[in-house]
């Protein structure tokens, strides 16, 4: 089960989004969604993710309309540990045991983030027993098709207001 | 796998062994563990992973697990006697 995290979710700040492996395709349409909405929302979002997926993302949105501050995760998670950045706010995609043990790390640098996990893929559920940390816990058996995450997503981050 | 992919390195357990898997392993196999959180620098790269995340050390040789996001993690195993002395520095021992 799920630990709850004893803390509220910020209504603004910095945000920073994690991405997985780039080769389930919901990932990447749910995350430029969510980068639309916390930016609408006033926050000052950074996405990292290997370079496969932040160039994914570059060429989907040559404008930068949605694509926020990105950088390699090797690279964010040094400057966090090193205190050079700080998040209020830490969403994790994650579609394998290795996304899990990512989401561990952010727990554990970012001691005063909210910490969103997503969960999607062939398989989330067997994920699950995995997450033994505190965090918010969105999970569906999403591949091609993200409109159900993206319905979770809403419910958790408060957008279906 | 950046700075570790230059390093002569052994695969212990190969892609596919889960976070657990590599913990249970390390536990079982060697008589030097070492404890350290996500974040914990070996080699010159930070270990990512769900606390506490074991080190095992085995004469002049660590082992420890390795994660990337499209690779999964490894069990990987690399000799270098400087590196034993500083995660016996900074690490938390097995008691």
């Amino acid at each position: 089960m799920t630990l709850r995290q004893a803390l509220p979710r910020p209504a603004s700040g910095s945000a920073l989004i994690v991405l997985g492996c780039p080769e389930v395709p919901v990932q990447q349409a749910v995350s430029l969604y969510v980068f639309y909405h916390l930016k609408k929302q006033g926050f000052h979002v950074h996405a990292a993710g290997n370079p496969a997926v932040l160039n994914l993302l570059r060429v989907s949105d040559p404008e930068k309309r949605y694509l926020p501050e990105v950088s390699v995760l090797e690279t964010c998670i040094g400057n966090i540990i090193e205190k050079k950045r700080g998040f209020d706010l830490c969403m994790v995609f994650a579609h394998s045991d290795a996304g899990i043990s990512y989401a561990a790390t952010m727990r554990h640098i970012l001691p005063g983030a909210y910490l969103v996990l997503v969960l999607f893929g062939k398989d989330p559920q067997s994920l699950e027993p995995l997450v033994d940390f505190p965090c918010e816990l969105i999970v569906d058996k999403a591949v091609h098709n993200p409109v159900q995450l993206k319905k979770k997503t809403n419910e958790v981050m408060g957008w279906d207001a | 796998m950046g700075c570790i992919e230059n390093l002569k390195y052994e695969i212990i357990l190969p892609l596919g062994a889960s976070f657990h898997e590599c913990r249970e392993y390390v536990e079982k196999n060697y008589k030097e563990i070492w404890y350290v959180d996500p974040g914990y620098k070996v080699f010159k790269e930070y270990i990512i992973g769900l606390p506490p995340i074991a080190l095992g050390i085995d004469g002049c040789r660590i082992i420890f697990p390795y994660t990337k996001p499209c690779h999964g993690t490894y069990l990987l195993g690399i000799l270098d006697c400087e590196e034993v002395t500083h995660i016996r520095s900074t690490a938390r021992k097995k008691k």
